[in-house]
């Protein structure tokens, strides 16, 4: 996909994200929207992953570490063939397998995850087998800037550097908002770079809702051979959504009938300068 | 000659020498097999595996959280996964990874629990798992296991690499006697009778198994009572057939364990009796609540009555 047919997916994404949050009445919206665009690039320009060959061993693998933002990820396997996305009628709703939070009873998730903390050790335990098995499949996490403290992820960060996982590439969802507050007054983990650069990872910096700087960190993994990288996604949660942007209510606010179709209409308005 | 942990069968090598000698041997046709350890080399005899298969060992440091967490990621890709760390951190530090990362997502690691119950003896509370069956039973996708002698860590061992769900298997340090000779079936979910009689049954689990069959020995030698002595290796699925079967002879059953007298095996036992409503007159042998008394794991036994001397005793009251 070109990067301009990735810019419309992306907004064609966030209606959707925002059509079954909606419907549901349930579901992280600010967290989706600032991701939305990493799984974008992922699942459509970067990732070798095909639904009909999901059990291909060669795979690329993509974990949700910050999984409470899981309605961004079911949008881009609907869109990828996984299953109808008819099926997310039923995102939330009694019995249904498509739960507030990722789970393998969808065709194309990974792991169960949404406790946050989990993605990374995953990740590198993943990646650890891919050279162990000597397969060429690369390793996708995308981690929360509120899930940092979690001390998992600083047992995993070390564990991947120690075993040279340059196969691995966690991106960090840098919104500055958790459900609280800004992350910096909740627990400070910046300079987040130079700690991971501490700990043995080569580190770029990107704004997360530009496609083609997301394009061209994805194309440079790894960053350094011998070393796992991070992204620095720098994004807004709620981003395209006008007044849900760095509003910190949007982390797991639904919007009502009149500010759904407000934000469907600045959307669609979006849509239309991209066509 | 009174019997003695030291002559009933054959005694033998510690069920961790047995694990990590099964874990080698499986290793030489299987490069499926992958050891993760938790700076548990050492403590859990898992040098010589090391040198043997360099590239079948992952060593994540004592980062127990982390441990697991690989380990899930690594048997997602279809490695025969065992995880290995001290019971008490591994089933405590690494709870959410073991209900999320393996129970949960399916991931089949086996979760070996090294040292577990009061086995570190003077080393103190911190380091004594006597909580892991209480929090295990409760995750659902998970079998639970704690093998009494070196044939029940052997068979745990193979049929734990074999099968695709996560397991935990639990042992301790000290050398094992071999608890029978003729009784060599070993499933999970299936209790394991390693003596027969008929006036009362003593359901043991792991290494409280063998002072059980110390005191139905002393039992029928002073008393002249008949006690039958299951090991009740696997705590979850409990062989809910083998409790109907015994209850129906209408025994009176006492339970020990190496675990709080919480939540583990006798209060697992109780729960299926007084829901079916077998009323056998019953008594549940572990640790008190209470952080334990300072001793070696056989001084703690016979403090708590995990002993010949206080099985018996206990199976006396209840016949009584």
């Amino acid at each position: 996909m070109s990067e301009k047919e990735l810019a419309q997916k992306s907004v064609e994404y966030r209606k959707k994200i925002l059509k079954y949050i909606y419907q549901a009445k349930a579901g992280h919206t600010g967290g989706s929207l600032s991701c939305i665009d990493i799984l974008n690039v992922l699942y459509n320009y970067t990732m070798n992953v095909d639904a009909a060959r999901f059990d291909s061993p060669d795979r690329d693998r993509y974990i949700q570490s910050k999984g409470h933002t899981v309605e961004a990820l079911y949008v881009v396997l609907a869109s990828r063939g996984f299953f109808p996305e008819s099926d997310l009628e039923t995102l939330c709703k009694y019995q249904s397998h498509y739960i507030g939070h990722p789970t393998r009873k969808v065709h194309g998730v990974e792991q169960n995850t949404g406790a946050l903390g989990h993605g990374l050790s995953l990740s590198v335990g993943t990646a650890i087998a891919g050279k162990l098995d000597k397969r060429d499949y690369r390793v996708f996490t995308v981690l929360g800037d509120g899930e940092l403290p979690e001390g998992s992820n600083w047992e995993a960060a070390l564990s991947a550097s120690h075993y040279k996982l340059d196969n691995l590439c966690a991106i960090l969802d840098k919104n500055t908002l958790q459900i609280t507050g800004p992350t910096s007054a909740v627990c400070n983990t910046d300079p987040v770079d130079g700690k991971f650069e501490a700990f043995g990872w080569a580190v770029r910096h990107v704004d997360g809702h530009n496609i083609g700087e997301l394009m061209a960190a994805f194309d440079a993994l790894p960053f350094e051979a011998g070393k796992p990288s991070l992204i620095i996604a720098h994004t807004v949660k709620g981003k395209g959504v006008s007044y849900m942007e760095n509003q910190l209510k949007w982390h797991h606010g639904v919007p009502d009938t009149r500010q759904y179709a407000e934000a469907i209409q600045e959307l669609d308005l979006l849509e239309e300068t991209l066509a | 000659m009174d019997a003695t942990i030291e002559n009933i069968g054959v005694s033998q090598r510690a069920n961790l020498e047995v694990f990590s000698g099964t874990l080698q041997q499986l290793a030489q046709t299987d490069r499926d097999i992958i050891v993760v350890t938790s700076d548990s080399r050492g403590s859990g005899k898992l040098v010589p595996f090391g040198q043997q298969f360099p590239d079948q060992i992952i060593e994540v440091g004592i980062a127990e959280q982390n441990l697991v967490g690989v380990a899930a990621g690594l048997a997602s890709t279809g490695k025969k996964v065992f995880a290995v760390s001290p019971a008490c951190f591994l089933t405590a530090r690494a709870l959410e990874q073991i209900k999320n990362d393996v129970a949960y997502s399916n991931n089949p690691v086996k979760l070996i629990g090294i040292s577990a119950g009061v086995s570190y003896g003077a080393l103190g509370s911190t380091h004594h798992s006597l909580h892991d069956f209480a929090v295990l039973r409760t995750i659902h996708n998970l079998i639970v296991v704690a093998p009494a002698d070196n044939f029940e860590t052997e068979q745990a061992i193979l049929l734990a690499a074999d099968t695709g769900m996560p397991v935990y298997i639990r042992f301790g340090k000290k050398p094992m006697p071999l608890l029978s000779e003729e009784e060599r079936t070993f499933a999970f979910g299936k209790g394991r009778i390693v003596r027969e009689g008929t006036d009362i049954t003593i359901i043991g689990t792991g290494e409280t198994v063998a002072p059980a069959l110390l005191a139905a020995e002393k039992l029928e030698r002073a008393n002249n009572i008949s006690a039958t002595v299951v090991s009740m290796h696997t705590i979850k699925p409990l062989d809910y057939d083998l409790l109907q079967n015994i209850a129906a002879s209408g025994q009176p059953i006492v339970t020990v364990e190496e675990h709080s007298i919480y939540g583990g095996l006798g209060e697992a036992c109780a729960s299926f009796l007084i829901q079916n409503s077998l009323h056998n007159r019953f008594k549940i042998i572990g640790i008190p609540d209470e952080y334990t008394v300072t001793g070696s794991q056989t001084e703690i036994f016979n403090h708590y009555g995990i002993s010949e001397e206080g099985i018996a005793a206990a199976a006396l009251g209840l016949i009584g």
